[in-house]
């Protein structure tokens, strides 16, 4: 198998002649570093690499990065990517995309390549605003949020990626900060390992058009009391002070203070990113400031069928037995007469 | 078996069987069709289904037709007007009474037409009257007593009973055409094999028909049609969207690629996909998509990863297509897109035909956006379409847009099965695994087109996208740049016309009338013209299969005819389009937007009339 085989690869090796365009300060440039890095880790040749993305502004990616990419259309890298995947299932494929691009535009590409579980790792940049068009509001945008396009504010419900991803039989879903290139790096190690669709959302910051909106969560001096990182087999434990916890009370998540009212680190839930009934992890995703920290690391990862494999599978099981072996074959099957 | 003095020779004869869409008449036509080819027999099929899946038993909506047109001679259509007519119910004869011959032949099942039924129908009274049905030969026969007589013994429920009718009145039409019940009892044996019950069942309504006709004189005279002077080889019976399916095959084969179709269900394209889906044998991968634009983009990226990529659909489909093909034309990957063009606009006639997309086809996109674009004209050469069209598309690095329409779809016709080895080599311009650092947009000097480098390949990594790019990749707002890709890509274009055939004129290569066709109108315009040619008119025929770019030597046969008509299915695209090429002739139109193909009679009369207005 690849995996065993090293490279001797550092994150320059992934560095295309492109000159990065993005805005001074964006998330992007930050994501980029921990992708270039994330490779290095994977064992996978560089040609086998594949970065796919729609339009947006984390959609100028591939241009970045010296490998195969297939900068595409508006919403549909999606499907762009999964038949990179499905035609050769021995490529890496990557796509970029953004709150905009995956859920307004591109939402029925997305939740379908979630569903069928081709192996994709889908790296979702939401920063909750239209970036590229110049400050429109997204699918994520919070309720009332004051745009050009909504200068009274926003009246819709914003999508969470981790439910929908769930919603759509998603299995793997992980959420991480932009600025957090450690956290982040191990992130993408771990979806590019997971066979199947792996999305990844990236809390970022677009500094022109919707700065600082994670910022009441990520920001440095709130962020441990804010985020929890979710470990797989880990218990629950989050703070400055590591003194807080996650439990379940009924049917519900509650935050408690280790050493309050008599809870240890045994009263904690232990993450279990495997398991396949996705209700706490659903609970996890959809965490939200301030009632709870928002969830970060690997909060679903389950193994299952890939859709690329089952094709190639039908296919290698048929031609066994099959009659017809080529096109003459074909030509000749079936009801034919002879004209002498 | 029979005597010959009741016998008459035939050259032609249409059959068309009706009924509801529960009574299984595509079956017994193809029946029909496949012993009419096993004896011999040049033919031409058409299905006619009404568009509800299960439109109120009984009704005119709800009638299922299947015509077969079969001859000692060349058959280039499914006929106009039908010599037989086979009705099960009174909806049949109000469907199909206008579509039959004077004083042709009418069977029908005489227990169906029950006042609910003839009601049902919207006859007021006995159709025989209001129909005028006396004109014609009719037999009605109790095609559902004799069944259920027939098969009493069997213990059957009296619902399965009645489904034998369709064979009754098969077994009927054999006797009429003086043909062997074996093919058909073949296929009982094959389709039934773990039912030998229903084997005879069907085996026994079949004699029973084909005994009825026989006893019965009305059936008097018996029709000959000989086996047709064709080509030796070896045939078959071919519908065009399975040809479709075939010719991307075969092409994937002579390329040595994997063969990937993305497409989403569409009537009447589903067929390609569908058929291609039940070739995994041959290593096909198909992709039922969440929708149209997947359907394309999936094609896409498994061009971009190295396979033939096609994506199949109709008019409506197409639309939704647009900004891929805008993007495949960008990224110069080749890709296969098959329009099965129906009745439009919007969802307009889905189970019907029309030639109405060629615009749609040749300029719906944004941009300056050149796609070549091919169309097949009968069932059978959509096989060689489809090859073609892979071919220029993989060694021309370009979309290839392939028009067929319903017409042809699900149409079919004896064709002479070609051997692989008579197929040419399709070879894509693969990047040269040395030339590092690859350039994704250099091109070849002569055909303009540029080298295809498959992601795997080490050292050749590169990006491509929407955007517009210099030579090596990088993306370019230099407005020189622009103008001079944008003129690459259609001289790139343009140059495929160096490798396709010239056009062909059917009869003199010059005379007072030159009838022009595209597409799926050819048997129609073919005969026509060769009537025509008998009747001593000074006509010929030239059929356009390569739209964009046309073939080099259009001008030349144009010029050499006093008039020139455009026959075409739609309100005069083909016609505007030549207008814009070459200005410099006058072209008269033949239309039609009925969903229905030509008939021979009315592009005869037309053309008579211009003729003689000349």
């Amino acid at each position: 198998m690849a995996e065993t085989q090293t490279y001797n690869y550092a994150p320059k090796d992934f560095k295309s002649d492109q000159e990065v365009r993005w805005c001074p300060g964006c998330g992007d440039h930050a994501v980029l570093n921990a992708v270039q890095k994330a490779l290095t880790e994977l064992g996978i040749p560089k040609e086998k690499f594949v970065f796919i993305s729609g339009i947006g502004c984390s959609s100028r990616f591939p241009y970045y990065m010296n490998t195969y990419g297939f900068h595409s259309i508006h919403g549909r890298a999606s499907a762009i990517a999964s038949g990179v995947k499905i035609a050769n299932p021995d490529l890496s494929v990557w796509q970029i995309t953004g709150d905009g691009d995956a859920l307004a535009i591109g939402g029925n590409h997305f939740i379908h390549a979630v569903r069928r579980n081709v192996d994709l790792n889908i790296i979702l940049f939401n920063n909750e605003i239209y970036g590229l068009t110049k400050g429109q509001y997204s699918p994520t945008s919070k309720r009332g949020l004051i745009t050009k396009t909504s200068p009274f504010g926003t009246v819709e419900e914003p999508f969470s990626v981790g439910e929908l991803v769930i919603g759509a039989k998603g299995k793997f879903f992980a959420r991480t900060v932009d600025a957090n290139v450690t956290l982040s790096t191990q992130i993408y190690i771990e979806a590019a390992k997971h066979k199947g669709a792996s999305v990844i959302e990236v809390l970022q910051n677009c500094v022109i058009f919707n700065d600082s909106v994670h910022e009441t969560v990520t920001g440095r001096e709130v962020r441990d009391d804010r985020t929890i990182i979710l470990k797989h087999g880990e218990p629950m434990i989050f703070g400055k002070d590591h003194d807080k916890g996650l439990v379940l009370d009924g049917l519900k998540l509650k935050v408690v203070k280790l050493g309050e009212n008599g809870v240890s680190e045994n009263n904690l839930i232990v993450h279990d990113a495997f398991e396949s009934n996705p209700g706490i992890q659903y609970m996890l995703a959809n965490m939200r400031y301030p009632e709870y920290p928002v969830a970060l690391g690997v909060i679903r990862s389950v193994p299952g069928h890939t859709y690329e494999n089952d094709v190639a599978e039908q296919i290698s099981t048929v031609q066994k037995d099959a009659k017809i072996k080529c096109m003459d074959d074909l030509l000749k099957s079936g009801n034919t007469w002879k004209v002498e | 078996m029979i005597k010959n003095s009741q016998a008459i020779k035939r050259e032609e004869v249409v059959i068309r069987f009706s009924g509801d869409s529960g009574d299984g008449m595509q079956l017994t036509g193809t029946l029909f069709s496949d012993t009419a080819a096993l004896y011999g027999n040049d033919l031409s099929t058409f299905p006619d289904y009404p568009a509800e899946i299960r439109a109120p038993q009984g009704t005119v909506g709800g009638v299922s037709g299947f015509q077969v047109h079969l001859g000692h001679s060349e058959i280039n259509t499914p006929g106009d007007y039908a010599d037989v007519l086979v009705a099960m119910n009174p909806a049949a004869v109000k469907a199909n009474i206008l579509w039959v011959k004077p004083g042709g032949t009418i069977i029908f099942d005489k227990d169906n037409f029950t006042e609910k039924n003839l009601e049902k129908a919207g006859y007021k009274s006995d159709p025989v009257k209001e129909e005028k049905l006396e004109t014609y030969n009719v037999i009605a026969a109790p095609i559902s007593s004799m069944v259920k007589e027939a098969l009493k013994d069997f213990g059957f429920e009296p619902k399965s009973v009645l489904r034998t009718k369709n064979m009754f009145a098969l077994g009927m039409v054999y006797w009429l055409f003086n043909r062997k019940l074996k093919y058909t009892e073949q296929y009982f044996e094959k389709k039934f094999q773990n039912k030998p019950e229903m084997i005879e069942a069907n085996k026994v309504a079949l004699r029973a028909g084909y005994y009825y006709a026989e006893t019965i004189e009305a059936l008097n005279p018996v029709f000959i049609i000989e086996p047709a002077e064709i080509a030796k080889g070896t045939y078959r019976n071919i519908c065009g969207n399975v040809a479709t399916a075939w010719g991307f095959i075969a092409a994937a084969e002579k390329a040595g690629l994997k063969l990937y179709i993305g497409s989403y269900p569409i009537t009447p394209a589903s067929g390609i996909l569908e058929e291609l889906a039940a070739r995994k044998d041959l290593g096909v991968k198909t992709f039922q998509a969440e929708d149209e634009i997947a359907g394309i983009c999936t094609a896409l990226g498994a061009s971009f990863a190295g396979n033939l990529a096609i994506t199949s659909t109709s008019g409506p489909g197409l639309a939704l297509k647009s900004e891929a093909i805008g993007l495949a034309v960008m990224a110069e990957l080749p890709i296969v897109i098959v329009n099965v063009q129906r009745g439009g606009p919007s969802t307009g006639l889905p189970t019907k035909t029309e030639q109405a997309d060629l615009m749609q086809a040749l300029y719906g996109r944004n941009g300056e956006c050149p796609v070549v674009v091919i169309a097949a004209s009968t069932p059978s050469d959509c096989f060689h379409y489809a090859f073609e069209a892979s071919r220029i598309a993989l060694e021309h690095m370009t979309p290839v847009l392939l028009l067929t329409d319903g017409y042809l779809a699900n149409g079919t016709e004896p064709w002479k099965i070609p051997e692989m080895s008579e197929l040419p080599e399709i070879k894509p311009p693969n990047a040269d695994k040395k030339e590092i650092p690859f350039l994704p947009y250099k091109r070849n000097c002569e055909t303009l087109v540029r080298s295809w480098a498959i992601p795997g390949t080490p050292g050749l990594e590169h990006r491509i996208g929407g955007l517009e790019k210099t030579l090596k990749g990088t993306v370019s707002y230099v407005p020189e740049n622009h103008e001079m890709m944008v003129r690459l890509r259609a001289e790139k274009v343009a140059k495929v016309a160096d490798s396709i055939p010239d056009l062909e004129v059917h009869g003199e290569a010059s005379g007072d009338l030159l009838i022009v066709g595209w597409g799926g109108t050819r048997g129609y315009l073919m005969t026509a013209v060769r009537e025509l040619q008998t009747d001593g008119f000074k006509v010929s025929f030239a059929h356009f299969n390569y739209i964009n770019p046309l073939p080099k030597n259009t001008e030349e046969i144009f010029k050499k005819f006093k008039q020139i008509v455009v026959a075409e299915l739609n309100m005069g695209q083909f016609a505007d389009y030549l207008r814009m090429n070459f200005p410099e002739f006058k072209y008269e139109q033949i239309n039609k937007i009925q969903g229905l193909p030509f008939t021979i009679k009315e592009i005869k009369d037309k053309c008579i009339k211009m003729l003689e207005g000349n």
